[in-house]
């Protein structure tokens, strides 16, 4: 397990190659990774993301341990940034290894829902015309109801 | 005990940590001391609906006790990923 909060930008494909050749039981690895995102008009200039320094690294431990749990997984990996993150750059990445594919998309898919809602980073849109906090969504906290049964 | 604010609430209160001496038994009760003391608190914690509370760097509701607690944290729901 790998969990890593931190500022500097990361390489995906080393991350995502890094992260399959240490794995040995599994025939599945499967990667998911947030990009910021202009706004529909292109007037977004950067994505400011504080974070709780101690909760946050405790938070994903124990939402990559719950998957490590609830999944058939050998192994799961999560980076999240935080600080000033420009349009275009990647802003996190989660991956997972299984023996087989199902286990890998569902846990990689309960790592995202749980990342969105459960761990502690606040993101705040820059723009041309000013800045913002990101409110939350209620879909994102509708999606954790899922796998709660 | 160390008092924590996240992203607008920190902006609305104007600081990130405080210290604060209080005998609060529950978070509510802490709010209530937090909100008597100058309007920014107020209106940082107008609409507890909108916020949500850590206490020791666990998420708890409002209702929690505060027995042996360090550090407290408030902030928006949060928006990661």
């Amino acid at each position: 397990m790998d969990i890593r909060v931190q500022q500097e930008p990361f390489d995906l494909g080393c991350e995502a190659a890094g992260f399959a050749e240490k794995t040995s039981a599994s025939g599945a690895v499967v990667t998911f990774t947030g990009i910021v995102r202009n706004t529909p008009e292109g007037t977004l200039e950067y994505m400011d993301i504080e974070h709780y320094p101690g909760m946050t690294e405790a938070a994903l431990g124990q939402i990559a341990t719950d998957a490590l749990t609830k999944w058939s997984l050998e192994d799961a990996m999560i980076i999240h940034r935080y600080g000033k993150i420009r349009v275009g750059e990647m802003i996190m990445m989660v991956a997972t290894a299984a023996r087989h594919r199902k286990d890998a998309f569902e846990a990689a898919e309960f790592l995202m829902d749980f990342l969105k809602s459960r761990a502690p980073f606040w993101k705040k849109e820059v723009s041309r015309d000013g800045a913002g906090w990101v409110a939350a969504r209620e879909e994102d906290e509708d999606a954790l109801t899922r796998w709660q049964q | 005990m160390d008092v924590l604010y996240f992203a607008w609430v920190r902006e609305r209160i104007g600081l990130p940590r405080e210290t604060v001496e209080t005998q609060a038994e529950t978070v509510a009760d802490l709010v209530a001391e937090l909100i008597a003391r100058e309007e920014r608190y107020a209106a940082a914690f107008a609409d507890l609906s909108a916020l949500r509370v850590a206490v020791d760097q666990e998420l708890v509701g409002f209702d929690a006790s505060l027995a042996g607690a360090r550090e407290v944290a408030f902030f928006p729901p949060m928006t990661g990923g």
